[in-house]
């Protein structure tokens, strides 16, 4: 286990430099070019131009900046913001707390809703409830997030006033007015990550409870509730835990609409905003930042599948 | 003894081939026999789209901007006194094509390369698990813009871009069942008897997969169509004026509240398609798992 | 417990409205803080607060004093200002002729300074007295003093700048009526009254927070619900919502930019598509181009139809030069002339934002009557500000925020060889009129210059097709009084209070 544990960690490295070689080339396939958009408006100067390009090193071969800020980064400096000139780790140790308090509490209402909603479903298949249950879940995943994210604005801050209608306030600064700021965004995120998740259950529930030793169980006269939840639903997350590992860090790197419609300063909007700019150094650290989310939360499914089903450890 | 691989619990009981069976038990399903309705309806209105539409899509109206529904205009006309109805009949092509095709690719690319990791294990797996999650951190903003540059603005470029970024999502979860079907006696028999790997993944496994991917199926196209708008404002996917429902629910952002019938339509469009297909998904699964016929 | 929550919540609400705190929603989030690196319009708001300039502009679009008093025009090559007593920087350092000289000096000198090109007319700086600057010049420049009114003329605290250098951006110290407190990148900016201010008799705030929320509806939904004060750039759309509420004041100002679509006529590979061919063609195609149909369709009829580059407020602004009506007859007379039979194939880059798509699909369905195939190709802005400036595009329809001076709308655009003279125009005449016209002195004489530039660059040449000046829509609150618009858009704090 251990020594399983270590060959994951190790691998993280190459996968990182992989990514970074990655991320370098679909920036130069991306159009556009750093010291114009830097300079908009006032791009009349070529001499600035250049001096710009001179100074962010554009005008060296690109094998020699990617060692350039490969260096940097293996030393802890990832450099700084081309537009803002904030250092990138400090803009990433800002933003991610806040993403990850949207995350996590959009996860939390999206695993609360989607997975019991899911095994009631399976459990009353083809009864009204499944049916309501499953149009609520699709329309979660249709609707889009502009629409439900500025009706709720409209009903919950101008109609009634209960809640501020965007921004962000963290949670030490002042932790009721901070989670009245990430709500409404929770919610509408959670809403689409629920109907996943609910669907997701419903199935591997609706194949658990067809397996032989459910039905043996049930022959035997064990109790329903026992059934569903003991035998049935610990053979059914397996494909709940993939999706749920994958949609959490859907939502940890970024849920862009959501942020950008609330203003919730988090990294979705710091990579978007990066990536118009070609704001290089920016997007390079956050992909960066994210494939490490990403690593480790397929480590977490990994060990999760392995919670589930002791008998997946010899693979 | 915990199950039986499933072709031999059906075998016994099959007197007409397993197609026709499979056939039999999803028409019986009544919810997924009116999803595939549905579904057929939609397609023959794409198809169809100019004996239906009742106005030139693109055709604009200064005179009759943002009207709303009424016997002339059925779903109410746009910000450019558009036909809304047209619209949504004509944007059926490109957000079924965008939805349909791009996820149908994302599985043809994900699933066996997920099975592939998840039953050869060791370094086949490492390496494929951390391209998946590499590709899940590339945003996808980077990959539409890039490829917009590269391939030009239509609306297949479109599709190969969401399915290329939909596909990790296919190869974990392939990957995840391959695992655990591996972890089963019937599998772990299979093996000892000197099955190839190949054959343990399309006869032993991929059955037992099929549900979930069925479902993330399903749920994939909605994403893809509402990525589609997303990508035609970059410069990729479905170009002005030509609609598309995503496109549709774009421009109608700004109207939500002066004209809520711009979002309203292509909406219902949208969680109409999608319901069907998981209505069909649901149905298909069924018929596919003989085991569910002793319910 | 969730009634109690509720409570808490009102309490909030209620409790921050109190003191004299300004809370002004923002359209983008700006670049650096710094007057000679930064760029961004919006950047220029928040420096109302941080950084005072040696002049001003009024809603006349005259010149007034800030930080100078005064200025003379020694010859036309030698400008003395006189400087204010007694101003401090945020820091408590003097502002004085040395500051004056050492800003301007940075402005022109540092890397990368956008400023560089704005005062690039600057011969010589020297100090006469502790409060008098002599600026010698190498030309008469008639734009100069314009600049001394934007970000060049903005002075900062030579003590700050040396200590900081190239991160000054991110602590400025300036000599404005606030100082700055902190920045979080994308969420919001606050400054704070500096006691020490010049004017402070002026200022009733205590504390002003920026809050960039990029959304319109978000933005009106903040006014809405007394989340801010302020909203700057609303969209038309939102404006009768606004007048609804009882609680919000609409106020519309005349912007000094202006829309329209640059034509590419000879850069690059797209620059010999079917216009560039012929000016005839150009006037069919402006010809078949309904502006006022445009503005009634997209823009609820607030933004006003034009020409030329220069908005009505400005005073050079060339009179007789209405737009022309829509004439699909004369403009498919114009195409028989210049020989092209059978429909006609235009591409045109849109910026990916919803409004101008829209005016996309509006010219292309107007166009097409007249014979013009128009393919819209919708762009983010990095890969069309590309394009544009590698001759990878046809047209481009886009904009420019302006500037006070006539020159600086015109000249860098229209000028054989301008730095943002996309469609590589180029026409010796319009060259003479331009270089006439920056060094003229005499106003009448220079808008006889300006009327006979668009004469020949715009009716006859029809080198790009301007459409229409925005309206800058500013929404606030009724609470707030004080407000005085001025074309810029830039909302100057002096004078603005709470009720």
């Amino acid at each position: 286990m251990l020594r399983w544990l270590a060959r994951r960690f190790a691998q993280i490295i190459p996968t990182l430099i992989v990514l970074s070689v990655l991320i370098f080339g679909l920036q130069q396939l991306m159009p556009g070019d750093p010291a114009l958009i830097l300079a908009g408006e006032e791009r009349g100067d070529p001499m600035v131009l250049a001096q710009i390009r001179a100074e962010l090193r554009l005008d060296r071969p690109l094998p020699e900046q990617y060692l350039n800020w490969i260096g940097n980064v293996l030393v802890g400096d990832f450099g700084f913001s081309w537009r803002i000139r904030e250092p990138v780790a400090k803009l990433i140790l800002q933003k991610l707390p806040v993403t990850f308090q949207l995350a996590s509490m959009a996860f939390i209402i999206a695993v609360l809703i989607g997975v019991p909603a899911g095994i009631l479903s399976a459990t009353r298949r083809d009864t009204p409830t499944d049916w309501i249950a499953n149009g609520i879940a699709l329309f979660g995943i249709s609707m889009p997030n502009f629409w439900l994210g500025i009706m709720m604005i409209l009903l919950f801050s101008v109609e009634l006033g209960w809640l501020p209608p965007s921004g962000y306030v963290s949670l030490t600064e002042d932790f009721w007015e901070s989670i009245a700021t990430t709500i409404m965004p929770a919610f509408v995120l959670g809403t689409g990550v629920a109907g996943v998740l609910m669907r997701h259950t419903r199935a591997a529930m609706l194949g658990a409870l067809a397996q032989d030793y459910v039905r043996t169980a049930r022959a035997k006269g064990v109790a329903e509730r026992v059934v569903v939840w003991k035998h049935a639903l610990r053979n059914a997350l397996i494909p709940v835990v993939t999706l749920g590992t994958i949609e959490f860090g859907r939502l940890l790197a970024g849920a862009v609409l959501t942020e950008q419609i609330f203003t919730i300063p988090g990294f979705g909007k710091l990579i978007v905003d990066a990536v118009f700019n070609r704001d290089y150094p920016v997007v390079q650290g956050v992909v960066l930042a994210t494939a490490l989310i990403f690593v480790a939360l397929s480590l977490v499914a990994d060990l999760l599948y392995m919670a589930v089903n002791p008998r997946m450890r010899q693979a | 003894m915990n199950a039986l691989p499933p072709e031999r619990i059906a075998a016994p009981a099959a007197r007409q081939s397993p197609a026709r069976l499979a056939l039999r038990r999803f028409l019986r399903h009544r919810l997924a026999v009116a999803g595939l309705i549905v579904v057929v309806l939609f397609v023959l209105g794409a198809a169809l789209a100019p004996l239906i539409a009742t106005a030139d899509p693109n055709a604009t109206s200064w005179s009759a901007i943002r009207r709303a529904p009424s016997a002339t205009y059925f779903f109410g006309t746009d910000e450019n006194g558009r036909d809304v109805f047209s619209r949504v009949i004509w944007g059926a092509r490109a957000s079924l094509a965008a939805g349909f095709l791009s996820v149908a690719v994302a599985l043809f690319i994900g699933v066996p390369i997920g099975l592939l990791a998840g039953l050869a294990g060791g370094w086949v797996d490492a390496l494929i698990s951390r391209i998946a999650d590499a590709m899940l951190s590339v945003p996808f903003l980077i990959l539409a813009i890039a490829l917009a540059a590269f391939l030009g603005p239509a609306l297949e470029n479109a599709m190969i871009a969401i399915a290329i970024s939909a596909s990790p999502v296919f190869v974990r979860l392939a990957r995840g069942m391959a695992l655990e079907a591996k972890a089963t006696d019937w599998v772990e028999a299979a093996r000892a008897l000197g099955n190839p790997p190949w054959r343990l993944g399309l006869v032993h496994v991929l059955p037992n997969i099929i549900p979930p991917l069925l479902v993330q199926a399903t749920l994939s196209i909605a994403e893809a169509i509402i990525a589609e708008a997303s990508l035609s404002f970059l410069g990729l996917g479905q170009q002005p004026p030509a609609p598309s429902w995503g496109s549709m629910l774009n421009s109608a952002q700004r109207f939500l509240t002066q004209a809520p019938w711009l979002a309203i339509f292509p909406g219902l469009a949208i969680f109409l398609v999608v319901l069907a297909f998981n209505l069909v998904g649901d149905g298909l699964r069924d018929a596919l798992d003989p085991r569910s016929e002793k319910r | 417990m969730i009634r109690a929550f509720w409570l808490i919540l009102a309490l909030l609400a209620a409790g921050s409205a109190s003191a004299q705190n300004l809370r002004i929603g923002l359209r983008e989030d700006p670049d650096i803080l710094d007057p000679t690196l930064s760029r961004t319009y919006v950047g220029r708001i928040v420096y109302m607060s941080l950084c005072d300039k040696l002049f001003d502009i009024n809603e006349r679009l005259e010149v007034v004093p800030q930080l100078a008093t005064g200025f003379t025009w020694e010859d036309p090559r030698t400008l003395r200002i006189a400087l204010r007593e007694g101003v401090t920087f945020h820091d408590g350092e003097r502002m004085d002729a040395a500051a004056v000289v050492y800003s301007l000096n940075r402005h022109m000198t540092m890397q990368g300074s956008f400023r560089r090109s704005e005062i690039s007319e600057i011969d010589a700086l020297e100090i006469v007295d502790p409060l008098t600057v002599r600026i010698r010049l190498k030309n008469p420049s008639a734009a100069f003093m314009s600049q001394l009114t934007d970000r060049a003329g903005m002075i900062v605290s030579p003590r700050a700048a040396e200590a900081l250098g190239r991160n000054f951006g991110t602590r400025p110290v300036c000599a404005g009526p606030f100082r700055f407190v902190e920045r979080v990148a994308q969420e919001r900016i606050v400054v704070e009254r500096f006691e020490q201010y010049w004017d402070r008799a002026n200022i009733h705030f205590q504390r002003v927070t920026y809050l960039p929320i990029p959304d319109n509806n978000v933005r009106l939904a903040n006014l809405q619900s007394n989340a801010i004060e302020f909203g700057e750039r609303m969209e038309p759309d939102d404006v009768r919502t606004a007048q609804r509420s009882r609680n919000l004041r609409v106020v519309p100002v005349e912007e000094i930019g202006y829309q329209g679509i640059t034509i590419n006529l000879g850069r690059g590979p797209g620059g010999s598509n079917g216009l560039a061919r012929d000016a005839r063609i150009r006037r069919a195609f402006e010809l078949s181009i309904d502006r006022t149909a445009i503005n009634q369709v997209v823009y609820e009829g607030m933004y006003t139809p034009t020409r030329q580059p220069l908005p009505p407020a400005n005073p050079f602004h060339a009179r007789d030069f209405a737009p022309p009506g829509r004439d699909i007859a004369a403009a498919r007379a114009l195409l028989r002339e210049a020989g092209v039979t059978g429909p006609l194939t235009v591409e045109m880059i849109v910026p990916n934002n919803p409004d101008l798509r829209q005016v996309g699909e509006v010219i292309q369905a107007m166009v097409r009557e007249a014979g013009f195939e128009l393919r819209l190709r919708a762009m983010e802005y990095a890969s069309a500000l590309q394009a544009a400036s590698r001759g990878e595009y046809e047209t481009f329809l886009t904009g420019w925020s302006g500037r006070t001076d006539p020159d600086g709308n015109m000249y860098t655009f229209m000028r054989t060889g301008g730095g943002q003279n996309d469609g590589d125009y180029s026409n010796p005449a319009v060259d003479r009129l331009l270089d006439a016209a920056r060094t003229e002195m005499d106003v009448e004489r220079r808008i006889a210059l300006y009327a006979d530039i668009m004469r020949i660059a715009v009716a006859e040449d029809a080198s790009r097709v301007y459409l229409w000046h925005r309206k800058n829509i500013m929404i606030h609150s009724t609470r707030l009084t004080g407000y005085s618009p001025v074309p810029d858009g830039l909302v100057r704090l002096q004078g603005m209070r709470l009720r």
